[in-house]
């Protein structure tokens, strides 16, 4: 029996296989986010409407909203802006803009020519309040509880599938939790 | 119609492929000399129809066939022509259509350069190779079709091609590393030739190297261009990032390092057999495994194109059989592959054994640190985490620190035994030499006491000294220093090549790391910020139109002592087709040291970010990769390689006596290929 060593390798190897098959199935692209069931960090940024009035956290909504970073540069941001547009007139739910280290001119000629979905447009044009929130880069998209608790993270563009499959369904879950 | 045809073709190639896996191989079960000769016209026939195939993938490409559904993704009617070409590789299906045809090419090369081998020998190789092509048409076919259309609406215009890919080195960087990783196919094909026929000695070690070392040498071009690229593409001041998908390649070129080593044992001393065997299976599985990670979507990173599980099921299925069969065929068969001699504590194949122990061990490392997170996530279903470079770090560098310690030592040994005395005296004078200056000069350029860039000094001297020592020594035997360089053979030349190109890489890489500054700055056009002995001027930025993009171009102005040197250009892009920005580096390399700005974003006020980096002996690791090939090349040439025919008495046992006069003979010539 002294050659069953010889079978180590492809025992090894097949370790390894059930591994990787089980890895296959496994979404590998969900990074943890930390910030994921913690509360929205705190910032005190500019509003996009008036220029230099200061918002925080007290000026968003009370009810479940949807935390949107974009920039007049994001191309598949203008991709998202229809959808959130339905979702705005459609009074779905609030939309609440991070314009994410862009310039406030250069912001408010993208809104007047593509629609503004926002309730309200904060201003983060150092990229500050990102590192908080963990931002990738524009687009990305989170949406908070009615307790202001982080609930979800999506990171790139929404389109309509991600809409219909990934975010509905939450909006739907926080916002019955919201009313009971 | 044309891309019907291209489809057709590879439909062709996918039957030509199933016939050449079976009836060479029953042929030469069988001794049917018709059966297994039919291996050759088989293989020139997939050869074909593959290059067909490719062929009209290119035509549909340069001709902006936006009803392939490939085309349509991954390319965009202003994409200039050289990129519409090799936008062939830059997705998932044109990438496997590619690889196969790599395949196939590497098995006519078998066909041509296998002319004195024996006919039962080249029809099993041709048949194991055949298999594989088997199943990389059959997935092509099955889940990933690159001719697939877009009908009947076909779009206007394609997405074009991944901005970060559109790059000169992305032309070259893909075809090499491909053909690298498939050349381990041909390696692979002869171990398991040589299983099945339980017939494995010096002859067989000796057609196996010039493989081995074509496809390792040409691996590690591609390694290195894929760093190049990363480092002046992506721009963030790094060459090498400990990718999930960097990893499998350093594996494969880790463990075809330990196979070139181990194949030179088994060709001289006829030790080894077995784990010169295993490291072949070893070395292709893990190839496949680097296809597998890439291509499954398995694991997160920049260079997985296709995230489909249908396409990661059928790649491992395959990888199970092909891997999973042979390790079965090698359990079952190995015991027939007996070690025909011993050897002493000190010989050269104690040292290769140590050579072959160090590189297994950092592949086995490496691949644990990229699986892991998988492997985590698995058991505990819980998030997924990331093993950072610092593990890897930790555990690369000391084993390459001990493996440059024997690489000077390795080479100067001697087969079967080597006396200590000859060891002390060879290596004395090195080793004070090397310490002494490698102490002196990073103290005496610095004028402080870098601790570890004197390790690295001291280590890189040592190899080198210790090379140039075994030269003087071997070349002492003739009448002049000039005949008796010339005498030695070109397989110890590119020996000594290779082991000095890796010194070199080494060198660079623990210089750069130790002596790279970096600075992040905010400048507005007229401003300037120092960094190490230069002064970085931003003179502002020009809009400037590129064919498929737009960019602002920084120029910055770099001074030295009050004296002007050069203008950097520095690009900021937007594609246009599909909206991806990217930077383009403005970039001064020389020997010594390059100079890097990365231009970040415009900030309010006409102000940009942007990041300038000097980086010390940077070049030095690209460099030394092109002598580490050159000298896997240049053991390819070896003539004695050539020599197929099967010298009297040496297939079955060689007498020891009579194998050790041939040593003596060929000690001059040096044997040790790399």
């Amino acid at each position: 029996m002294k050659n069953l060593k010889l079978y180590l390798p492809v025992i090894g190897f097949a370790v390894l296989a059930v591994f990787m098959w089980r890895g296959l199935y496994l979404d590998s692209r969900t990074l943890p986010s930390v910030l994921l069931d913690r509360p929205l960090p705190e910032f005190e940024l500019r509003a996009l409407e008036t220029g230099d009035q200061l918002v925080s956290l007290e000026d968003l909504p009370d009810e479940p909203f949807i935390l949107n970073i974009w920039g007049s540069y994001c191309l598949p941001c203008l991709q998202e802006n229809p959808i959130f547009m339905a979702a705005r007139e459609q009074g779905i739910i609030p939309i609440v803009g991070v314009n994410y280290k862009d310039t406030d001119d250069a912001a408010r000629e993208w809104l007047d020519d593509n629609g503004n979905p926002f309730t309200l447009s904060i201003v983060d044009d150092t990229g500050r309040y990102g590192i908080d929130l963990g931002v990738y880069g524009a687009p990305e998209t989170f949406i908070v509880d009615s307790q202001g608790v982080i609930r979800y993270k999506h990171i790139g563009v929404i389109d309509y599938q991600a809409w219909d499959d990934e975010i509905m369904p939450v909006i739907a879950a926080v916002q019955a939790e919201a009313r009971s | 119609m044309i891309p019907e045809l291209g489809n057709f073709s590879l439909i062709l190639a996918f039957g030509l492929s199933i016939l050449l896996g079976v009836i060479p191989m029953i042929g030469a079960a069988r001794d049917n000399l018709l059966w297994m000769r039919l291996a050759r016209p088989l293989t020139a026939g997939i050869f074909v129809f593959l290059s067909i195939s490719l062929l009209i993938l290119g035509y549909s490409f340069v001709t902006d066939d936006f009803s392939v559904a490939f085309v349509a993704n991954h390319s965009n009617s202003a994409l200039p022509i050289q990129y519409k070409m090799t936008a062939v590789w830059g997705g998932h299906e044109g990438s496997f259509l590619f690889w196969t045809w790599m395949l196939s090419g590497w098995m006519l090369a078998v066909t041509v350069f296998s002319k004195a081998m024996p006919d039962n020998f080249v029809a099993r190789v041709l048949a194991i190779m055949g298999l594989i092509c088997v199943g990389y048409t059959l997935f092509m076919l099955a889940t990933s079709n690159p001719f697939d259309r877009v009908l009947p609406l076909p779009p206007a215009d394609g997405a074009d091609l991944n901005a970060a890919l559109q790059d000169f080195a992305f032309i070259i960087h893909p075809p090499s590393l491909y053909m690298g990783y498939v050349g381990f196919s041909v390696v692979f094909a002869f171990a398991i030739a040589a299983l099945i026929s339980g017939r494995l000695d010096a002859a067989w070690a000796r057609w196996c190297r010039p493989w081995a070392n074509a496809a390792w040498a040409i691996l590690t071009l591609g390694l290195s261009l894929g760093s190049w690229w990363a480092y002046y593409e992506l721009g963030w001041g790094g060459w090498w990032a400990w990718d999930p998908v960097e990893n499998p390649p350093l594996i494969t070129w880790l463990l075809g390092a330990a196979l070139i080593h181990s194949l030179a044992a088994t060709e001289k001393r006829g030790v080894f057999k077995s784990w010169t065997v295993l490291l072949a299976i070893m070395a292709f599985a893990s190839s496949l495994l680097g296809t597998f990670i890439t291509r499954s979507g398995l694991l997160t990173s920049v260079h997985a194109f296709a995230t489909d599980p249908t396409r990661g099921v059928y790649i491992l299925g395959f990888l199970g059989l092909i891997i999973g069969g042979s390790l079965v065929l090698y359990a079952i068969r190995a015991p027939a592959l007996k070690s025909e001699f011993g050897f002493g504590s000190w010989s050269r194949e104690v040292f290769l054994l140590a050579n072959n122990m160090i590189l297994v061990v950092a592949s086995a490392a490496i691949l644990l640190g990229t699986l892991y997170p998988m492997v985590y996530q698995a058991i505990s279903g819980g998030d997924l985490i990331s093993v950072g470079p610092p593990y890897f770090n930790t555990i690369f560098v000391p084993l390459m620190g001990i493996l440059v310690v024997l690489m000077a030592i390795g080479p100067i040994s001697r087969w079967k035994k080597t006396s200590a005395t000859y060891l002390r005296q060879q290596l004395t004078r090195v080793a004070i030499a090397a310490v002494v200056l490698g102490v002196a000069i990073p103290v005496v350029l610095t004028l402080e006491v870098p601790i570890a860039a004197i390790g690295t000094a001291v280590l890189a001297l040592w190899v080198t000294f210790a090379m140039a020592s075994d030269l003087w020594t071997k070349s002492g035997n003739k009448s002049t220093r000039l005949a008796g360089l010339k005498s030695l053979s070109l397989s110890y030349w590119g020996m000594q090549l290779a082991h000095f190109g890796f010194i070199m890489t080494m060198a660079g890489a623990c210089l750069t790391s130790i002596y790279s500054i970096e600075r992040s700055v905010l400048l507005q056009a007229g401003q300037s910020a120092e960094l190490g002995n230069y002064t970085f001027v931003f003179n502002g930025t020009e809009p400037y139109q590129g064919p498929n993009f737009i960019a602002d171009e920084a120029s910055i102005s770099v001074i030295r002592d009050e004296e002007f040197l050069f203008n950097l250009y520095a690009q900021k892009r937007l594609y246009t087709a599909s909206g991806t920005p990217a930077t383009h580096m403005g970039i001064d390399g020389r020997f010594f040291r390059d100079l890097f700005v990365s231009l970040g974003d415009p900030r309010a006020g006409g102000a940009w970010s942007m990041t300038l980096y000097v980086k010390p002996f940077v070049r030095w690791i690209w460099t030394g990769t092109i002598f580490i090939a050159l000298g896997g090349i240049l053991a390819v040439t070896d003539k004695r390689y050539r020599r197929y025919k099967v010298r009297r008495g040496e297939a079955v046992s060689v007498d020891s006596k009579q194998k050790t006069g041939d040593q003596t003979s060929a000690v001059s010539g040096g044997e040790l290929t790399s």
